[in-house]
């Protein structure tokens, strides 16, 4: 009796194998299909505010920005460093508060209280896990939880920093061009420059961490100090938009501490694709605007998006990204078994 | 006198409410971030039941503490079960639900609630005014560890855990099902946090930032004590319980979470595995 | 071949719950000797390995490389001061091409100062190194994806990972096992060429032949306790180190 099963089968389309190594210059229609998607992307990016209706969705834009840097952030340190980090609020709170506090009491405009805040911050952060980094990945996924909270808390409690009310009536941005464009601009660079890093020799130091951390050990690397470097990355890129969201309304409070900023990356990383880099901020570029729409009920939108994590962590945890690039590399037939 | 017997009230509330904690972690290894939450979930039910559809008060609380447990048990058997293994994924799935939870019951229960104390009743003990609902907070702690110890001890479900506990791979080998027991211990983890909420929610108001609070509570004195030992568990929670009373007491009320904060960080920076840990801090696989 | 003692293991102990790991094991290693440890399972010999490099922590004893003492230090210091072991179970990056591999120990501290301070062309590097293991370079094969390798392939790809950071001690984790015949030929005469070298050796294998035709010395473990060190002849006459690998021995 013959049997009909079949299963499917997945291959490489012609032009994906083509465009391997040196090959992918001999002719235009290579080099359209590595760099069109690309492009497609800088592209996009870069049009959008222009092609938004109203400026009520440009300011969308903006905190969809920090979305998904926080989001980049984290899918760098989970996926490449092996990283799980829960305190997207944590960078936020720092960031922001650094250039809050030095834009009211340093007087220093935003074009210094920026990069200061992402590095002082990025400083800051960095010293506060680093007890755990030598710790297994639950001590951290911990800490970061708790850190938000309790800042939170404390900054409440000392009446420190504007205590509840914050600090408000600091400087903003001259447009709102140059809000948006900022956000941008700082995401391409972050995306491309994180790429380029992960290729590198380094890259695969890392990704050793993650995999195989005693062999990275056994030939003589001292882990913890990797690692710190990446979390100062990962720091570096959620204090600036920290920094930027500060300046962005002028005013910085206890809010910057909320676990929106934890939660929400997380899902976008969920959503996006784990691991693509890219993926990520794809995700944040969805659901961002998706939760402004769904702004009428509340708090009920942080149900929606940890409903939708989860759901996308069960079904479909390779994500968006990972299913696009699958069609687009691949294709697949039937065939008998 | 008085900061003494607070403080094993204290104790005994941080013990109730990290047990389940470590339970489930202790056996199936599983962070259960959605602690606060069904902590929470039974004490929203219990006014539900009480107060919306007038059943007595011992059935209430009986009812929410089986529907947590139903609950913890159907988190594991759809969600838990899916990413078992992926440390990162545990993590965050357990906290997506347990944030989608407890924001859920911030909408929907919105304004002040709260759970009648069992026997309403203040008391001198040693010279100490106390209310009557903390020595049942006193009793209610020792019996859950009883009930706890001898379960774990004398019968064949809580042998298994136990054996799950100790090897997983040994116990699987013996025919114990790993999944089932991870049910087991969801079920009764998140039913003994039921039992923690009810018996100590009634001290004050239900509210979803509480919720909050003892996952941190939970966590810290997991750490402190080590994760996943329940003896642990227990000088971990007298730790803090005395801890925080004593900060209360001496320094300001308002450092009483940053003191169990501090704590968690101190014990990782010291001495990681907790006073009692039975796991590797660093990250050895040899 | 010298007498000076290049690595000295001054009663070392590990418990591990109540079983003794490792039980006050004392040795002296000569520099460009092979040290053979053998024994049967369980004897507690990787145990020594991990707390002779630092990968698990010692209840008691110490370790001493080159007159230092290197008791306390973290396992990655142990190696890059050029103590090396191999790893039994070997995860090397599958979807990755063979020489990709060794940029992470080219990529090291020790690495870099053997080349002199400049970073230089690792793959090249690692391509020279894998050629002196032993893969052909002319069949491609140090350009194949680890996932294709066969077994004796990998373990000398795991062996290149140390001499990716010129280390004066290799301690290899059984290297021998799970290989063919002619792997495990091939292997022998690898090891020589280390010796030849002045690299020193410690081998922890099963397969007593091949490893008497290379040991200068060897020594037996049993139960986590050293039973017997010397030539191979004079130990396996022991009567000890006959009772305790009853049954054991495959050939």
């Amino acid at each position: 009796m013959e049997s009909t099963a079949r299963r499917k089968e997945r291959l490489d389309r012609g032009i994906k194998v083509r465009t391997s190594g040196i090959y992918s210059v001999s002719s235009l229609r290579e080099i359209a299909y590595l760099v069109v998607p690309r492009a497609v992307l800088i592209l996009g990016l870069l049009i959008l505010p222009l092609v938004l209706p109203n400026r009520y969705w440009q300011r969308v834009i903006c905190r969809t920005g920090v979305i998904a840097l926080l989001a980049l952030g984290f899918d760098f340190l989970a996926d490449y460093v092996g990283i799980i980090s829960l305190g997207g609020a944590l960078f936020i709170g720092v960031g922001g508060y650094v250039a809050g506090v030095s834009n009211a009491w340093l007087g220093l405009p935003p074009a210094l209280t920026i990069p200061i805040a992402t590095l002082v911050g990025a400083v800051i952060c960095t010293l506060l896990l680093l007890p755990c980094l030598p710790l297994r990945g639950i001590y951290f996924a911990i800490i970061t939880l708790m850190y938000p909270l309790v800042l939170h808390r404390i900054i409440e409690a000392l009446h420190i920093f504007g205590g509840t009310e914050g600090i408000s009536g600091l400087a903003t941005f001259p447009n709102i061009w140059v809000d948006q464009y900022l956000v941008i601009v700082v995401i391409l660079v972050a995306l491309f420059g994180l790429r380029r890093l992960v290729n590198e020799d380094i890259g695969l130091v890392l990704h050793g961490i993650k995999d195989n951390d005693q062999a990275v050990r056994a030939s003589g690397m001292n882990i913890t100090w990797y690692k710190a470097r990446a979390v100062f990355i990962t720091a570096a890129i959620g204090c600036f938009a920290g920094a930027y969201l500060t300046h962005l309304y002028g005013l910085v409070g206890i809010s910057m501490f909320s676990l929106d900023f934890s939660i929400l990356p997380i899902a976008a990383f969920v959503v996006g694709g784990p691991g693509t880099l890219v993926g990520p901020v794809l995700g944040a570029f969805i659901l961002t605007p998706l939760t402004e729409v769904l702004r009428e009920i509340g708090t009920l939108r942080i149900v929606v998006y940890c409903l939708v994590l989860v759901a996308f962590i069960v079904f479909k945890p390779e994500g968006l990204m990972k299913y696009f690039q699958r069609k687009y590399h691949q294709f697949e037939r039937w065939i008998k078994v | 006198m008085s900061t003494l017997i607070y403080g094993i009230v204290n104790s005994l509330i941080f013990l109730l409410i990290a047990v389940g904690f470590t339970l489930v972690y202790g056996v199936s290894r599983l962070p259960n971030f959605a602690h606060g939450a069904l902590y929470i979930l039974t004490g929203f039910m219990t006014w539900v039941f009480l107060n919306t559809l007038g059943l007595p008060y011992a059935l209430s609380i009986v009812l929410s503490i089986i529907i947590t447990a139903l609950v913890g048990a159907v988190i594991y058997r759809f969600i838990f079960i899916r990413v078992r293994g992926m440390e990162a994924s545990e993590i965050i799935a357990s906290f997506a639900i347990g944030l989608a939870i407890m924001e859920g019951l911030r909408r929907g229960f919105a304004g002040q609630f709260a759970i009648p104390e069992f026997i309403d009743e203040m008391v001198v003990i040693f010279g100490v005014p106390i209310h009557m609902q903390r020595l049942i907070i006193i009793g209610v702690a020792l019996v859950v560890v009883a009930f706890l110890w001898i379960f774990t001890h004398y019968t064949k479900i809580g042998l298994a855990l136990r054996a799950i506990a100790q090897h997983e791979r040994a116990a699987m080998m013996l025919g114990i099902d790993s999944d089932l027991t991870a049910i087991v211990s969801l079920a009764l983890g998140s039913a003994v946090a039921g039992v923690a909420a009810v018996a100590i929610l009634p001290l004050g108001l239900i509210t979803v930032d509480t919720g909050y609070n003892v996952l941190t509570y939970a966590i810290a004195v997991s750490i402190v004590g080590g994760l996943g030992s329940w003896t642990g568990a227990v000088i971990g929670a007298f730790v803090l319980g005395f801890g925080q009373i004593l900060t209360a007491r001496f320094i300001g009320p308002q450092w009483q979470m940053v003191v169990v904060f501090g704590a968690i960080i101190v014990v990782l920076l010291v001495r990681p595995s907790g006073l009692f840990g039975k796991q590797k801090e660093l990250e050895e696989r040899v | 071949m010298s007498k000076e003692t290049i690595l000295r293991v001054r009663e070392v102990s590990k418990s591990f719950g109540g079983v003794k790991a490792v039980d006050n094991v004392s040795f002296d290693l000569a520099k460009g000797e092979i040290l053979g440890i053998i024994g049967p399972n369980g004897s507690g010999k990787t145990t020594l390995i991990n707390l002779i490099t630092g990968f698990v922590k010692k209840d008691s004893g110490e370790v001493f490389f080159k007159d230092r003492n290197i008791s306390k230090l973290p396992p990655h210091r142990i190696a890059d001061l050029g103590v090396t072991r191999t790893f039994q179970i070997m995860r090397p990056y599958y979807t990755l091409p063979a020489f990709k591999n060794l940029i992470v120990p080219l990529y090291s501290p020790r690495a870099r100062r053997g080349a002199g301070g400049g970073l230089g062309d690792r793959d090249a590097v690692a391509i020279d190194l894998l050629e002196e293991v032993g893969f052909e370079r002319d069949a491609h094969v140090p350009y194949k994806l680890a996932s294709t390798l066969p077994l004796g392939y990998l373990k000398r790809l795991e062996l290149s990972r140390c001499l990716a950071l010129k280390p004066e001690v290799v301690i290899g984790d059984e290297v021998f096992s799970g290989l063919s015949m002619a792997e495990i030929a091939s292997m022998v005469r690898l090891m020589e060429k280390l010796q030849m070298r002045g690299i020193t050796l410690i081998m922890v294998e099963h397969r007593l032949r091949e490893l008497f035709m290379l040991a200068n010395r060897v020594m037996v473990m049993n139960f986590g306790k050293k039973i017997a060190e010397g030539v191979p002849g004079e130990v396996m006459g022991s009567k000890e180190v006959r009772e305790a690998y009853l049954g054991t021995e495959e050939g």
